[in-house]
């Protein structure tokens, strides 16, 4: 109990350390994040809706679930050196699996009557993707992207050994700032990581069942 | 958008799904003159719902050809060609996430229709299918499966096109629903005058809502396309016979309507009206035990008689 009294008064003690050190861990994950929904969204959308490329959506996700963080890390290390991206690369290669995974699955699963009707009825391949099958899978879609930014934002601590900023600093450096700041920057991970995934599921509310009327 | 009724044109039509021994659809022929409804019969996996969609081209053609007022599916944009068609899938497949009115519109709004046209469109069809207009708002979740079959046709009707195909569209029915939406669709048709193709496996309603029927055996090779009246008098074979049943002189009973009989002067008995089938007629007198029928108009006032002889001869 003691150690978090004292948590909370590091906290108090150093609100511009810690805000600052958020303010970096946000900046990359939302770096890593954001690079990752641009390459796997697409990609994971499109597979999905041609029904191709299964191999690559699952096969995507094990090695992602395979790979610890700290390897990618040290192979980073040796490719772009020391730093914000190379840190940002093995977050970004950790988002994938499940953004690229459930925006396939979501896209792949979708009732087949339904996307034979709008077929049918003379959309284009695109139309049919944005009209029908990206609204009906959106939750499953959400759901990968909420994963993603839990993983991203945990693991972005790791960080700091590679020389990142962010949160990681403070936690990997107890020499410095004492039991109370570790444990005051593991809780300002985990809020940030629970504000992502109800953020993300406020979005999924709000959007689904997402309905689409005239008016 | 397109508007009057075309021809339809099946030329020795072949579809051989990759990896499978045997056509699905075998060198298909026959002609859909047009504003008539042709309705594919035949038994479970013959190749119905195939030969519709090499129509629509959701399915590709092996051999052969089909012509749309004398062009080849094959010649058309997939995207034109497809608007230009009605389709009504086996199962419905209304989008869950949007309201009956947008499901309504949905190809209007691929031809870039603005939205009062698209809503005061959607509110006739929704009448014209005999649904309430208050169900524009609803969700397809929030209706019976009879009534979402009806938006199904409702939504194929949207672009006006001039040809319909339909699968099946009043499977999956209690019959007196079912008979209802059959009347309905035939009024419609009387309305409206498109070019249909209909699938169904139920000969009795195939009888009822066809000017032309293909009789399709398993391998998609057609057995006997010809009236209802012919097909039933004189069936081509033996699967044609065995297909339409053996009470198919009672079933060509259903083909004529008290109108077209000669009535005797006005009696006593059950009544019916004119728009009654023969074979309803006849049923009727049996179960009320009766050996004459008073036959009255759409006012519901006597205007003759049937007999029994009469009805039989
Ligand atoms: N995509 C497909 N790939 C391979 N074979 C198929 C495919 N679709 C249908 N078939 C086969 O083609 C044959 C005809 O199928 P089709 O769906 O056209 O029958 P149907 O007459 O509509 O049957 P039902 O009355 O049960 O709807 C069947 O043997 C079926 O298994
Ligand atoms: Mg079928």
């Amino acid at each position: 109990m003691k150690t978090f009294v004292d948590a909370f008064r590091f906290m108090a003690d150093n609100p511009h350390l810690l805000l600052e050190k958020t303010g970096e861990h946000l900046e990359l994950s939302g770096a890593a994040l954001g690079i990752a929904l641009v390459l796997a969204l697409p990609l994971g959308l499109w597979l999905g809706h041609l029904h191709r490329g299964l191999f690559l959506a699952a096969g995507v996700s094990n090695v992602g679930r395979a790979l610890p963080s700290l390897v990618l890390i040290a192979f980073g290390l040796t490719i772009f050196g020391v730093g914000f991206w190379n840190n940002t690369a093995a977050l970004v290669v950790l988002a994938i699996p499940p953004i690229l995974t459930n925006a396939y699955f979501a896209i792949d699963t979708c009732d087949r009557d339904v996307v034979d009707a709008a077929r049918g009825m003379g959309m284009t391949g695109m139309q049919v993707l944005l009209r029908v099958e990206l609204p009906l899978g959106l939750p499953f879609v959400l759901a990968g992207i909420r994963v993603a930014s839990i993983f991203v934002i945990a693991t972005a601590t790791i960080a700091a050994v590679a020389g990142g900023g962010g949160l990681g600093q403070i936690i990997v450096n107890q020499a410095s700032y004492g039991l109370s700041g570790v444990v005051a920057a593991s809780l300002c991970v985990s809020v940030l990581a629970f504000a992502a995934a109800g953020i993300l599921t406020l979005v999924r509310r709000t959007a689904s069942p997402s309905h689409e009327s005239l008016t | 958008m397109p508007g009057q009724a075309a021809e339809l044109v099946f030329d020795e039509a072949t579809k051989r799904y990759p990896g499978r021994e045997g056509a699905a659809v075998d060198h298909l022929s026959l002609t859909v003159p047009a504003g008539e409804i042709c309705v594919l019969v035949g038994p479970s996996g013959g190749g119905k719902t195939t030969a519709l969609r090499l129509v629509n081209r959701l399915i590709e053609l092996t051999s052969g050809d089909i012509r749309i007022d004398g062009t080849s599916v094959k010649a058309q944009n997939l995207v034109q060609l497809r608007r230009g068609i009605g389709y009504v899938i086996q199962q419905v497949g209304l989008f869950p996430h949007m309201t009956i009115e947008a499901n309504i519109g949905t190809v209007p709004r691929l031809y870039g229709r603005p939205r009062s046209w698209i809503k005061t469109r959607s509110a006739e069809l929704l009448e014209l299918v005999g649904l309430d207009p208050s169900y524009a708002k609803r969700y397809p979740a929030q209706l019976s499966g009879g009534e979402r079959q009806r938006v199904g046709l409702a939504r194929a009707l949207a672009g006006n096109p001039p040809l319909m195909l339909m699968d099946e569209p009043f499977g999956a029915i209690d019959p007196i629903v079912r008979t209802r939406l059959q009347d309905e669709f035939l009024r419609l048709q009387r309305e409206v005058r498109k070019t249909v193709v209909f699938v169904t496996h139920d000969i009795d309603e195939a009888i009822k809502i066809g000017d032309r029927l293909a009789v399709i055996r398993t391998g998609g090779r057609l057995a006997q396309y010809d009236t209802p009246r012919a097909i039933l008098e004189k069936p081509a074979d033996d699967f044609v016979a065995e297909f339409i049943g053996p009470d198919r002189a009672l079933k060509a009973l259903s083909l004529h309507t008290l109108a077209e009989l000669e009535l005797g002067p006005p009696a006593d008995g059950p009544t019916c009206g004119l728009e009654m089938t023969v074979r309803d007629a006849l049923a009727l007198l049996l179960e009320k035990k009766a050996t004459v029928l008073a036959v009255t108009d759409e006012k519901g006032a006597v205007i003759g008689s049937i007999t029994r002889e009469e009805l039989l001869a």
